[in-house]
């Protein structure tokens, strides 16, 4: 006799290409990350270090902790509008909205979960993708937005990554991506998973043609997103004290029974490990991002 | 060809039908020896039923038991394809920079006159073995050694075939260090562009990222009762119902069964089992299995490397969308 198939086994190690993520929104790589909007008020925790942050002090230092320097998970609009010029972003393909093939439902249907992030939110879905320019260098640019279903990757989400890929393999232009997200939309199920497939496509014939990308890995990059098109650019840049990992923490934990060590899974750990190729500064990002993108110049010229 | 029904099996849950009947059979079978008599007419009624309530048993499974059988400790696993079908195997170890991930097995393979390389999950068959794999979970250096060793066979002109059987990539600090993720993300992205066909079968658990990161092929097909998920059913029911009671309504939910998937175009092809899962008659299992990879290659080595190469990428492109709800860029 098998006892262990009697009941869903409990103790066996959660597996998942969207792990760190699931629902995404919520769970994402742990408590921590729980509130990735700014609590309303005059004044708010870090939630790093604790320190108490008078709010336009915060926003103005692109929402950067003055105390500890810790980078707050930034929407996928303010993104935007930090890291490329002034009134230069053309968006393509904003009207690509989420379906919920698998009429997934849990406590609340997948298809209403959409239906209210798209009215808070304002958006279709968790990518925000067109045209741009850094300081005058014309890019096609990709940003997950934490704040829609914890920038999980769906079917859209995948869509638009190869979408951005495409079109800077047709247009000739370096692709720069900045992540945030929980990994793979489980509402979505295999669709979901064959996402990281879909998107490595796109990047493989946009590698083939010469093409250049940029990866910028920010608080928090997890799961399937991880583990396909944001490690595999030509060169990934990370936020400091981002988490970027394949599992979530607690999965880990869990799994392994053992605290984690200290800067676990965080940017500066990642670099320490040669896992990514350099840190950067929020209020740097642009003129780092200029500057490698004027070294790629020969890369899309072609 | 066919098998007799094995008696040896740990019986699942929604077994308990065919237990009862097997032990019926059992029990008569005692008696026929022990008392001499002639009953082969009872045996033989009781055999037909023994064949029907498997057949009742396994016609509707829901998707946790198809979950159930997937794991099923008699399984048929890599192992076994390797010892039983292969006609010859060299094994090759290691990523030859830190590790030989025991996890993944890799290595030249003949199926008839068929030579390919072979990429597969190990798991065990004893407690000891198991663990010794790490119950099929790879480290990013068993990814690092799968796609050196399919670079050889691109070399090499060999095919590719890949056994999935993963309940997922490994969640542990080493991995983390090593670049879990990367290492996934870095064979997805190859398997794009290795100029030789690829074969991927799930035969038994296809656990999310860690079965993806062998599983780009040219044509993925899955076993009848294997399982491919984006997420395992538990890690599914504890956050999305935040119950792991929830497990079997998560299975369901996340359509991650054989014909699911392959209703969605999500698979190229289901391969069926014998009548009660193919632990009951793993060597019919394997030969279908077998079968299925034999034509499929032959299919593909058919086609020149460009056209393959650009099917993949289209295959995967496409991937299950509805047609024209996607822009083209051209």
């Amino acid at each position: 006799m098998s006892p262990d198939f009697a009941q869903p086994p409990s103790d066996r190690p959660v597996h998942a290409a969207g792990e760190a993520a699931g629902d995404p929104a919520q769970e994402a790589a742990g408590a921590r990350w729980k509130k990735k909007e700014l609590p309303s008020g005059l004044w708010l925790k870090c939630e790093s270090c604790a320190a108490t942050i008078y709010r336009k002090e915060l926003e103005e230092k692109g929402r950067v902790c003055p105390a500890c320097d810790f980078h707050f998970t930034l929407p996928g609009r303010e993104r935007i509008k930090l890291v490329l010029d002034p009134e230069s972003f053309d968006e393509r393909f904003a009207d690509l909205g989420a379906m919920d093939r698998l009429r997934f439902n849990d406590s609340t249907p997948y298809a209403d979960k959409i239906k209210r992030t798209e009215s808070k939110t304002g958006q279709k879905e968790a990518l925000l993708c067109g045209f741009g320019s850094i300081e005058g260098r014309k890019i096609v640019i990709a940003v997950l937005d934490f704040s829609f279903l914890g920038g999980s990757m769906g079917e859209v989400v995948g869509e638009k990554i190869s979408l951005a890929a495409d079109l800077a393999r047709t247009h000739k232009l370096p692709l720069v991506i900045f992540t945030s997200s929980g990994g793979a939309r489980m509402h979505e199920g295999m669709l979901s998973l064959l996402q990281m497939a879909k998107t490595s496509a796109a990047l493989a014939s946009l590698n083939e043609a010469g093409g250049y990308s940029i990866c910028v890995l920010t608080n928090p990059t997890t799961g399937g997103v991880t583990a396909s098109f944001a490690s595999v650019c030509d060169v990934t840049l990370a936020e400091p004290g981002a988490l970027i990992g394949f599992a979530g923490p607690r999965v880990i934990a869990s799994t392994i029974k053992q605290e984690l060590p200290p800067g676990f899974q965080r940017a500066e750990f990642l670099l320490e490990k040669g896992q990514v190729d350099k840190i950067v500064r929020r209020s740097e990002m642009r003129s780092m991002l200029a500057k490698l993108l004027d070294f790629g110049a020969g890369a899309t010229a072609s | 060809m066919s098998e007799a029904p094995r008696t040896d099996l740990a019986y699942l849950p929604f077994e308990r039908r065919i237990q009862e009947v097997e032990k019926q059979l059992a029990e008569l079978e005692q008696i026929s020896v022990r008392t001499k008599l002639d009953i082969s007419s009872e045996l033989e009624a009781l055999r037909t039923k023994l064949q029907q309530t498997i057949g009742d048993t396994y016609r509707d499974l829901s998707a946790w038991e198809r979950v159930c059988v997937a794991r099923h400790d008699k399984r048929p696993i890599a192992l076994d394809y390797i010892e039983k079908v292969c006609d010859e195997f060299i094994e090759l170890h290691g990523d030859k920079v830190f590790a030989d991930d025991k996890a993944i097995v890799t290595g030249l393979a003949r199926l008839d006159t068929r030579r390919f390389l072979l990429v597969a999950h190990r798991k065990g068959r004893t407690t000891k073995e198991r663990m010794a794999y790490n119950f099929g979970c790879a480290h990013p250096e068993g990814y690092r050694k799968a796609l050196r060793k399919m670079r050889l066979a691109e070399k090499l002109h060999l095919p590719i075939v890949c056994l999935i059987n993963t309940p997922g990539a490994y969640p542990g600090i080493g991995a983390e260090e090593r670049g879990q993720a990367a290492a996934i993300a870095e064979n997805i992205l190859q398997m794009f562009s290795l100029k030789t066909p690829i074969v991927a079968v799930v035969i038994g658990e296809g656990g999310s990222g860690g079965a993806l990161g062998i599983g780009v092929g040219d044509r993925v097909y899955m076993m009848e009762h294997s399982y491919y998920s984006v997420i395992s059913p538990e890690g599914c029911a504890a956050i999305l119902w935040k119950d792991g009671a929830k497990t079997p309504d998560a299975a369901e939910a996340l359509k991650l069964t054989a014909p699911d998937l392959a209703a969605m175009g999500l698979i190229d092809g289901i391969i069926a089992e014998p009548a009660g899962g193919a632990h009951r008659a793993p060597m019919v299992a394997m030969q279908a299995v077998k079968r299925q990879i034999l034509t499929a290659l032959d299919e593909l080595e058919a086609l020149p490397v460009e056209t393959l190469l650009h099917q993949r990428r289209e295959k995967y492109r496409r991937a299950g969308a509805l047609p024209g709800r996607f822009p083209v860029v051209t």
